[in-house]
């Protein structure tokens, strides 16, 4: 099952002893700071974990896959996320299902 | 915005941690999140983003110094699809300049 923010708050509750309370602001705090300096047009780079940057992208010409009608797709600020070196030699260990 | 400014920002908000409390729960919690990857779990940040991992299939590289072929195997990597709200919010701040670091 996948790890949510309650998980987090739990672990910071029986990992360092902090009390459920704070726990949960501290990882609600955590996530909300991180998108807020993302919102304000700042790059998050988070050694041994991984970059959270950011990219302009032009207006490009799309189309509704159903109908096949043609509409410009509008230029957009989107997120990107960089694994850092430590965290994509982690995750490459990982046997997985498909091996 | 670095992992010690997050810290910084985090301790100036809250009263009741001191600041060696909230510069190990970042750390714990990056290192949770990390190990949740490395075990092929999902991570999953309402308002956020989730996290999962893409599979790579094998292919045959080269050494590009050499032109040697070498065959690569299959593997993860970590991937991340931004929420709803972060997506907004990141994609109305467009309108406010360029992007920054």
């Amino acid at each position: 099952m996948a790890l949510t923010k309650a998980d987090m708050a739990e672990m910071l509750f029986e990992e360092l002893g902090l009390n459920k309370r704070e726990a949960k602001e501290l990882v609600e705090m955590f996530f909300a700071e991180i998108r807020a300096a993302l919102s304000s047009g700042e790059q998050v780079k988070l050694s041994g974990f991984g970059n959270f940057d950011l990219r302009d992208k032009n207006q490009r010409p799309g189309r509704n896959p159903k109908t096949g009608e043609e509409i410009p797709i509008s230029a957009r600020r989107v997120v990107t996320f960089k694994p850092g070196q430590k965290l994509k030699t982690r995750v490459e260990a990982y046997a997985g299902s498909n091996e | 915005m670095t992992k010690s400014e997050l810290i910084d920002a985090l301790a100036s908000k809250q009263t009741q941690l001191k600041y060696s409390d909230i510069e190990l729960a970042v750390k714990t919690m990056l290192e949770h999140m990390a190990n949740t990857l490395a075990n092929g779990e999902r991570i999953e940040i309402r308002g956020f983003g989730s996290f999962s991992l893409h599979y790579r299939p094998p292919r045959i590289g080269r050494n590009p110094k050499t032109g040697e072929q070498v065959s690569l195997p299959g593997k993860y990597v970590p991937h991340f699809k931004p929420g709803k709200e972060l997506r907004e919010r990141v994609n109305a701040s467009m309108q406010n300049g360029k992007v920054s670091s």
